[in-house]
């Protein structure tokens, strides 16, 4: 029997894909947003197992009982045209499982895309720049801007804006939860929270050109107090951030990981607020020094 | 100088400088090889300028196995560079090209003529007719999209590949991030290839509806013709979008327009949405002909009539209507918000009924069956438990929330590739196995067919199911290279051997086609596998009117019915049989469409006027023409039915 030989090899091949879950970052959170997605995904492919199973197990009986060579030579098939009641169970029960899907999709979208719920303190404002094939964050309220990594406080709802100069990239920490577009010509919000302390894999995930593949950054999780000492030593040591400084940046590919104090966001704001919408007819490219102020109001409400 | 160095080769490497001269010594050998044996006759009259629906089907066909070797070359280079960590096999320029391609050349240069070739083939003589509706604008189709995919194929030679993915978002696939004419190519050689298509749309629509044999209705049409019908109205619907984008996308490109830019009020986010509102109902384009062949394929071999045949054509139907409802769910994480995220999440999980309901169907129509295991029921039976992995995950994927996770990861390869390689790649094989007498007059080798079959579906599994993984362990497509502390290894190194496999499995292919064309048996007779309609009613191989009378036909399996049921299909006698003449204008008509298109990419302004000058040249020369076609008298007619052993009078 051929045939059982082949159902066996993909019942393996599914069981080697559920055993190998056990490493797998998406499937292991470290956040609220995150786990939302890691159950998700976790119910939805037991569902789908089932729905597999029943097929592998309908297919394997029909060819085990009704294959030719188990039937005599005057073996006639029947004319069946179809049933009203077989058929309105195999589209009740898949109906029955995309309606229940659809609830839990729904709930979760809400989830995903509303601050993470039980913590009492204020959210966290990065803003996120991609550029080619560098990660720009700014910290508009501690007055600080890093290069290709982040230090984020654990138990604090963090609030990315994301946007990007030039091609359009995907803000993505699997660890913490899933990923958002980075655009030109308007600011996505993401809400995460990390409540491991820990390091983290980010990267972006859409393509983006040569320098994809390594278009990543590190992602450090630690306590508010240690967070707050970490900005303490920034403000003490690092160069402030002026704008032929970072006009260099961008002009660079690949750049290692970088510390400023100030933020890109005073003379080169991002495309939200006057700016967003899609950019119609202006450029926000261009420094506009009399949005200037406006905008720096708007980052410190 | 400048202009020159356009057409060079933006990176050397041996690879590229062995296809040219691999490329150069072909086309003289072909050229030396038809002038030695004089055939530049025979293939202007047989085939340039023919307008037989079945030789324009084999030539499409014959287009469609190339282009899967092509882009199989590039699939293997892919998986070569990543099957170690930090391989320096490719560069990233060259691996981002070999993905775009790839991608390009399977759906539209592979995938798409193989549809299209057998729709061609078997369509007008599953409904009993002659030809198609507008035979000559099918020539023209055919070599538009000839001339296509032969100018998208020279990029890598002449000026640079394409390099910003097969969906080329912009701003990534405007001049200011993708400056080499790689994505010129792109814009130009899809319109043309695109312009093609959409005319076989029209034309296979009007066939359908307007030259069934009497008797046959729309609700007795054989279930691959239905298949055909709805995908064709996919196109005439879905293809303009194309035609849209792409003409928007060109003039950004190369009139500066500012349509799809960062600055200036362009906006990157519109060509996401025209791409996929193309884009998604271009996957059921390629997947309703395949269940079409799935369906008569399996009914032919479990002996059996097609089980509850009316939700087969309604979850069609409602299939072509969702797929235009769910082109947002390719960007959820464009920023659209939770509420558009639901509605399009629900959408999307939605097209799970449809597509169940065929499943469990031909589930059903082997029930109570006489299952013979024949090399095209064999990819039919593997196509179920491989396609249900790779659709149940897109019910995965269609979870917003959950899909923010898998976006643009290697999970949603593995998803696409065990749908369409099952989907559409088997369905195809197939249908090749299954029509081939049909189409030649001999059978393929069932033993070396079998073996083969068995080695792809393996091997599709091999080369997938590890992507699940290091999807969810967070490795992005179209990463060129990746450390080894990542844990990728593994996964990538699995599934090389997959494409190692799925390279012998197709290599099989070839080896038994030339094997069967030396030493099959020629006497098979007009319908070898015991079969259902009327496409093997008529001999093979078939003559250039098909049918000599018009058959009678009183359900959707006319052919069973007169086996079993002594229903009479050919009433009357033999009449004069009006066919149309051959034509070269559409071979010659194409063929400036490739100067044109050459010219355009390039930015020649002066080539490109004089050939669009010609090109209306030619439609006023054929608006005018007078040719009314030919009669073929009734002697030869009988003649050729004595030879071939066809309706006997």
């Amino acid at each position: 029997m051929r045939f059982k030989w082949a159902i066996l090899f993909f019942v393996l091949t599914i069981a080697t894909v559920l055993t190998g879950c056990e490493q797998m970052i998406v499937l292991d959170p470290k956040g609220p947003q995150a786990a939302v997605q890691a159950r998700d995904i976790i119910l939805s492919a037991g569902i789908m197992l089932f729905i597999v199973l029943v097929v592998f197990g309908m297919l394997i009986y029909m060819l085990v009982k009704y294959r030719a060579s188990k039937q005599g030579d005057d073996y006639e098939p029947p004319h069946i045209e179809g049933s009203p009641l077989v058929e309105a169970i195999f589209i009740g029960i898949p109906i029955v499982i995309v309606a229940f899907l659809s609830v839990v999709s729904v709930q979760s979208n809400y989830k995903v895309e509303a601050p993470p719920e039980g913590y009492e303190a204020e959210p966290l404002v990065i803003y996120a720049a991609s550029s080619n094939w560098k990660w720009h964050f700014s910290y508009p309220e501690e007055d600080i801007e890093t290069l290709n990594y982040l230090y984020i406080p654990t138990d604090r709802p963090l609030e990315f804006k994301i946007y990007s100069f030039g091609t359009i990239s995907s803000f993505w920490i699997p660890q913490l939860g899933g990923q958002k577009y980075g655009m030109a010509d308007m600011v996505n919000t993401l809400h995460l929270a990390a409540d491991v302390p820990g390091e983290y894999m980010g990267r972006n995930a859409n393509f983006n050109g040569e320098g994809f593949a390594e278009n990543t950054f590190n992602v450090k999780a630690m306590s508010q107090a240690e967070f707050d000492k970490w900005i303490e030593d920034v403000k003490n040591t690092a160069q402030p951030l002026t704008e032929e400084k970072f006009t260099e940046l961008l002009e660079h590919g690949h750049l290692g990981q970088m510390t400023f104090t100030g933020t890109h966001l005073s003379f080169l704001p991002p495309p939200e607020g006057e700016h967003g919408g899609h950019n119609h007819g202006s450029s926000s490219t261009n420094n506009d020094h009399d949005d200037h102020d406006k905008d720096e109001e708007h980052h410190h409400h | 100088m400048e202009f020159f160095e356009r057409f060079a080769i933006p990176h050397p490497s041996p690879a590229i400088y062995a296809s040219m001269v691999a490329i150069g010594i072909t086309v003289i050998a072909i050229i030396a090889g038809l002038t030695y044996f004089k055939k530049w006759g025979y293939l202007w009259r047989e085939w340039l300028t023919t307008v037989d629906h079945k030789r324009i089907g084999i030539m499409y066909l014959i287009s469609a196995l190339l282009m899967l070797f092509r882009g199989g070359v590039d699939a293997i280079m892919m998986r070569a560079q990543l099957a170690v960590p930090e391989n320096t096999v490719l560069d990233a320029q060259h691996y981002n090209e070999v993905f775009t391609t790839h991608g390009v050349v399977m759906i539209m240069f592979m995938a798409m003529p193989f549809i299209i070739a057998l729709m061609n083939y078997v369509v007008p003589l599953q409904i009993g007719a002659r030809d198609v509706a507008f035979p000559r604008l099918n020539a023209l189709s055919f070599w538009l999209f000839f001339m296509g995919a032969m100018l998208f194929n020279i990029s890598f030679v002449i000026g640079g590949s394409p390099d910003a993915g097969w969906t080329s978002y912009f701003p990534l696939a405007g001049t200011e991030f993708s400056k080499s004419v790689g994505t010129n190519y792109y814009m130009i050689a899809l319109q043309i290839a695109g312009l093609g298509t959409l005319m076989t749309g029209i034309n296979f629509i009007a066939t359908i509806l307007k030259m069934r044999a009497p008797g046959m209705t729309l609700m007795k049409m054989p279930m691959f013709t239905w298949s055909a019908l709805i995908t064709n109205v996919i196109i005439v619907f879905a293809f303009p979008v194309l035609t849209v984008a792409l003409a928007m996308g060109t003039m950004d490109r190369l009139f500066a327009t500012n349509f799809f830019t960062s600055d200036n009020g362009g906006m990157d986010m519109l060509w996401a949405n025209l791409f996929w509102v193309w884009g998604h109902p271009e996957v059921y384009i390629l997947i309703l002909p395949a269940f079409g062949i799935y369906s008569e394929v399996i009914s032919t071999f479990a002996r059996r009539n097609l089980y509850g045949y009316k939700s087969m054509v309604w979850s069609m139907v409602i299939i072509s209507l969702l797929s235009f409802t769910v082109w947002v769910h390719h960007f959820y994480t464009m920023g659209q918000g939770a509420l558009v995220n639901s509605i399009f999440s629900i959408t999307t999980m939605a097209i799970a009924v449809p597509t169940g309901v065929k499943i469990f169907n031909w589930l059903l129509t082997l029930w109570k069956g006489k299952i013979e295991v024949t090399t095209p029921m064999l990819y039919s039976l593997l196509f179920i438990p491989i396609f249900t992995i790779g659709g149940v995950t897109g019910v995965m994927l269609g979870m917003s929330a959950a899909d923010y996770q898998y976006h643009n990861t290697m999970f949603l390869v593995a998803h696409f590739h065990l749908v369409i390689i099952p989907g559409v790649v088997f369905a195809m094989l197939a249908g090749l196995t299954f029509y081939w007498p049909k189409m030649f007059g001999f059978m393929l080798n069932e033993k070396i067919g079998k073996i083969s079959a068995w080695i792809i579906a393996i091997s599709t599994l091999v080369a997938f199911m590890p992507m699940f993984i290091s999807g969810l362990d967070g490795q992005a497509r179209r990463m060129y290279t990746y450390s080894e502390s990542t844990g990728f290894t593994i996964w990538n190194m699995i599934s090389f051997v997959g494409a190692i496999g799925l390279a012998i499995g197709f290599i099989l292919i070839v080896y038994n086609i030339y094997y069967s064309i030396r030493y099959a048996p020629r006497n098979v007779g007009s319908d070898p596998w015991n079969a259902r309609s009327l496409e093997w009613a008529t001999p093979s191989p078939v003559p250039e009117y098909n049918f000599a009378i018009v058959p009678n036909v009183k359900s959707s399996q006319a052919l069973w019915d007169a086996k079993k049921h002594g229903h009479e299909l050919f009433k009357g006698k033999i009449e004069k049989i009006h066919m149309p003449n051959n034509s070269g204008v559409p071979f010659i008509m194409a063929s400036i469409f490739f100067i044109w298109g050459f010219s355009f990419i390039f930015a020649m302004w002066i080539p490109l006027i004089l050939s669009t000058i010609a090109i209306f040249a030619c439609m006023a020369y054929q608006s005018f023409e007078k040719d009314d076609g030919r009669y073929i008298s009734v002697e030869e007619v009988k003649e050729t039915e004595e030879k071939l052993g066809g309706t006997k009078i």
